[in-house]
Parts: C-alpha cells; sequence; structure tokens
C-alpha cells in the first residue's frame, strides 16, 4: 500500500534555481524507502517537503501534489501541526533540546496537550524502547540530554519522534556523525521501525542505502533518475547513470 | 648573521608584548583610581543618618535618603516601561520580521536612539511628556524619558541573546509540532534569558546614573519628603550630586563624596549582578 504519492513535484529556490524537476514516486508503507545521490541533487529538499519543513526555507513549490492518506499536505489549507505530528523528522546532526532525557521526550507531546502524567511516562518508556536506549539511560532520566553521547542523542532523537506516535519517520543522514557501533543501532531500530511505520532515509553512505533500502530512488541535480526496489538498483540497475555513481565513477 | 636577526625577532616580540601589557594595565588604571578615591574621600560621610536621614541646613548637613528613594523609583519606573517593549521589539527583531525595507528603518533608527546625547533626551521628554502629555515634571515624566533612553541598549543586547540559541533548536521544535511562538516561549526565551537580564540590568544601571535626561522632567533640587505618587517630582542622586557639587556654596565635601560612593556602589551592584547571571548561565549552558 503506498502512504505517500508524490506526482509530478517541481521546487525551486527563491533566486530561482531549480531544486526539484518533476519528481513523481510512491513510498510504500512500512518499508524503507532510501532516497541517496551525490549532495546538492534535492533529497533533504524532498524529505523536507514532506513534513513541510520547507517552509521555513526559501524554496518553493512550482507544482506538483504530495498526496499523504489520499491528502494533498501542498495545499495552503493544511494543518501543518498536525502534519508534523504525524510525519516525524530525525537530523543529521543529533539535536536535543537543552532540557533533561525524559523533557526533551515528552516536549510534542505536550505541545499537542497530553498533559496526564502516567500517559507522558508511557510514552517516554515505549519511545525509549523502540529506538533501542531504554537500558542505557533509564536510570537518568532527568539527567541533561546533552550528557550522552553522540549516538545515545541520535537514538533520543529518533525516540523522541516516536513518542509522538507518528505514521511517517524522515531520517536525513541521521548517522553522519555517528561510530560505526551507533550506527548499527540506528540501523538495526530501523528494521524493527518499518514494520508498523512508513520509513523514508536519505543515507550517508553507498553502503548505507544498500544495507537499508527495500526501495531506493537514485537523485541527480534535481531529477528522479531511477526508483525501485533496493536489491534490483543496486545490483542491476536500468540507468548507466545509477550504475557508474554505484560503481563509484563519480559522486 | 642570522643568529643575530633573531636575537632581535626576540627582542621585538618582547618589547610588543610589554608593551601591550602595558597599555591594558592603563586602561584598568583610571578605573580603579576613581573607585579607590570616591571611596576613601566618600568612606568617613557613610552612617545610618547619612543613609537613612534628610537632608538639613540646606543640605549641608544630615542624609541623601529622599536621592536614594528617588533613584530606585526612577529606575523601577523605567523598567517599568523600558523592559516588556524592549524584550518584544528584540523578539520581533531576532524571530519575526523578514530582511524588509520596514525592519531595516528599524534597526538604523535603533542604533541611531543609542548616539543620541543624554540631554536631547531630556529636552524630548520635557517637550512631549512634561508638556504636552502633561505629566508636568514628575518620576511619570523622567520614567519615561530615561526608557526611550534605555531601550535600544535593552533592544541590541536582547536581540544578542536571542540570535546565539542555536536555529536548530528551533527547526527541532518545529518539526515537532511546535508553533513559532510555542518554540519561542518554551526553548529560545528560556535559553536566551540570562542574556536578557544582562542587558536589562546594564541598560537600567545607565538609566540609574544619568543626569541630564532627568534634569528638566523629574528631579527636584529638594524636597523635603519623599515622593508619593507617579506625579510628583523627585529628588536622585546624580542631580543631588550635581546639585551639591555646584549649586550650594559652602558645601562640606564630605558630603559630596559620600553621594558620588553610594551611587557608585548602587551601580556597580547591578554591574555585580548581571556579571554573576552572566556566568553562572554560561557554566550551566547546554549548547
Amino acid at each position: 500500500m503506498n502512504k505517500i504519492i508524490i506526482e509530478n513535484l517541481s521546487l525551486q529556490y527563491s533566486d530561482g534555481t531549480e531544486s526539484l524537476r518533476n519528481v513523481s514516486m510512491e513510498i510504500p508503507a512500512n518499508a524503507i524507502t532510501v532516497l541517496f545521490g551525490p549532495a546538492g541533487g534535492g533529497k533533504s529538499t524532498l524529505l523536507r517537503c514532506l513534513n513541510r519543513l520547507n517552509d521555513l526555507a526559501d524554496v518553493q513549490v512550482v507544482e506538483g501534489k504530495v498526496m499523504i492518506d489520499g491528502e494533498n499536505i501542498l495545499d495552503p489549507k493544511t494543518d501543518v501541526i498536525a502534519l508534523r505530528r504525524k510525519v516525524g523528522m530525525v537530523f543529521a546532526r543529533p539535536v536535543v533540546l537543552p532540557m533533561s532525557i525524559r523533557d526533551n521526550l515528552t516536549y510534542g507531546l505536550e505541545l499537542a496537550g497530553e498533559t496526564r502524567r502516567s500517559k507522558l511516562d508511557e510514552a517516554v518508556e515505549r519511545s525509549l524502547q523502540l529506538a533501542a536506549i531504554w537500558d542505557e539511560v533509564k536510570d537518568r532520566l532527568d539527567d541533561p540530554a546533552i550528557a550522552l553521547s553522540g549516538g545515545q542523542q541520535q537514538r533520543i532523537c529518533l525516540a523522541r519522534v516516536l513518542a509522538l506516535q507518528p505514521e511517517v519517520i524522515l531520517l536525513d543522514e541521521p548517522t553522519s556523525g555517528l561510530d560505526p557501533i551507533s550506527t548499527g543501532k540506528v540501523e538495526a531500530a530501523l528494521q524493527e521501525l518499518k514494520k508498523d511505520y512508513t520509513i523514508v532515509l536519505v543515507p550517508h553512505s553507498i553502503q548505507q542505502a544498500g544495507r537499508t533500502a527495500d526501495y531506493a530512488a537514485f537523485f541527480l541535480q534535481g531529477e528522479l533518475v531511477e526508483y525501485g526496489e533496493g536489491s534490483a538498483i543496486f545490483t542491476a540497475p536500468k540507468e548507466k547513470r545509477t550504475e557508474d555513481y554505484i560503481t563509484g565513477r563519480f559522486g | 648573521m642570522s643568529r643575530f636577526f633573531s636575537l632581535n625577532r626576540h627582542l621585538a616580540q618582547r618589547l610588543g608584548f610589554a608593551g601591550l601589557t602595558l597599555m591594558s594595565v592603563l586602561t584598568v588604571l583610571p578605573i580603579v583610581a576613581v573607585v579607590l578615591y570616591i571611596i576613601v574621600q566618600g568612606a568617613p560621610a557613610i552612617s545610618w543618618e547619612f543613609l537613612g536621614g534628610f537632608p538639613r541646613s540646606g543640605m549641608r548637613a544630615g542624609g541623601i535618603l529622599p536621592a536614594i528613594i528617588g533613584t530606585l523609583y526612577l529606575t523601577l519606573g523605567t523598567a517599568v516601561f523600558s523592559v516588556p517593549l524592549g524584550i518584544a521589539a528584540a523578539i520581533y527583531l531576532s524571530e519575526y520580521a523578514a530582511d524588509t525595507p520596514l525592519t531595516r528603518t528599524i534597526r538604523i533608527a535603533i542604533i541611531n536612539l543609542a548616539g543620541i546625547p543624554s540631554v536631547v533626551y531630556g529636552l524630548f521628554g520635557l517637550g512631549l511628556f512634561v508638556l504636552f502629555l502633561k505629566f508636568g515634571t514628575s518620576i511619570l515624566a523622567a520614567s519615561l524619558t530615561l526608557s526611550i533612553m534605555t531601550l535600544p541598549v535593552i533592544i541590541s543586547t536582547a536581540e544578542e541573546a536571542l540570535r546565539a540559541v542555536p536555529q536548530a533548536f528551533r527547526t527541532v521544535s518545529i518539526s515537532l509540532g511546535a508553533t513559532r511562538w510555542q518554540t519561542i516561549r518554551r526553548i529560545v526565551l528560556k535559553e536566551a534569558l540570562p542574556g536578557i537580564i544582562t542587558g536589562v540590568i546594564l541598560g537600567l544601571e545607565r538609566a540609574a546614573g544619568e543626569t541630564a535626561p532627568i534634569l528638566f522632567t523629574g528631579a527636584a533640587f529638594f524636597l523635603p519628603r519623599l515622593p508619593n505618587s507617579p506625579f510628583d517630582a523627585t529628588m536622585a542622586l546624580p542631580y543631588h550630586l550635581f546639585v551639591i557639587s555646584t549649586q550650594v556654596p559652602e558645601m562640606p565635601i564630605q558630603i559630596q563624596y559620600g553621594t558620588a560612593l553610594v551611587l557608585l556602589v548602587f551601580v556597580l551592584t547591578m554591574n555585580v549582578i548581571a556579571t554573576v547571571i552572566r556566568s553562572r548561565a554560561r557554566a550551566k549552558r547546554q549548547w
């Protein structure tokens, strides 16, 4: 089942430069869809389109639609607050908010109006479990989150998104600053999470793309070059440009 | 030959450092000298009667309580107007304002406001608050005048404190379903608060020590009682010091320096509080 359908999407920066050109793709639920390609190809911009975080940047929609559960979220009437609760995002650099671990986890829920202590505690434990970091932090929930290591912080960021019980999780190079062990933990968590969530990932390396992708989309200079099942793209790409990139001839 | 040059370079470096050290010591010297001199000259005047009594014998004896209370009132009055307005303006400029001709004009206005001589503020206050709005020579008019003078300091330090909060916190907060205002209130303001408070105190400290802006707007030469409404005029430390130093013949020099010492302690205390808040917040900061 397709969770997200992108139709003929073109984006540009406010100075008129093109960011994405006529992109159409369908992103299925309960799978990891990977957007990969060289820097500046429009992957992050596309990702930030899916939760309307581009509203904060100087990126404009030229044309096209992004349907999530059948609704065009680019419509100006979209409730962006509700959208961002439903479509959570993990950033490249782990940014914990300047507060305790617990408060980081409950921040979004409290904004959504949840005040019951039992519900909040439950959400804290559940989401920390899902992000595979509960055992490491359960005895120090009231410590400042900044005291954790980078890898732990990034899993806190993932847990913080999960606490809101989103349906889609966007990850923008979530392991780019992490060591291989922490990276492994995050990737393992994602494999568990895809059973219940729609996951869209911009990987930080081609190897990570290969390891994690159920579906993979190759972006080059704002264009979607090739999209299909991960196993097919990484072993037998149809497009020459995809093959050149995967085999390391450029990028 | 090369050895000679390296020795020379060494010497030049040493001389350079010595020169720089000397210069930095020289900048500290006047401050230390002023403070020490005022303390030595003024300390003998300090007594409970001096701090808690009314002036007697044409201000040549007795205390300076009305001037102390007056300066407190003026400082608080200035805070009431300039703090909310200044912080609101800083939030607008830092968090909401796009780079448009309007906001550029606002910024230029604020910078220029800071450069206006204080006596001009005094005349402006006389025209607007005392005469046109008919507040009379009063604490209210003087506080409003001082507020206008203090605003640029508060706005620019508060804006700087707000901008220092990492942009990533705002992005993350928005991505978790916060509105812009929720983000400002729960994250940005909280993190910027120590910096804002420091700026506020430094601004108010300047207001507390100013004479010219209150000269025509609220300061009284002599009042036999404490002011009991914002529409009363008031004595104030800086103006009182000016009066007893220039307007009263045969003034005991002790009382002059005693008054200067009290004003200095008042202002330096605010400075110390600001410094403590800033360094504590730096130690606790999580970014």
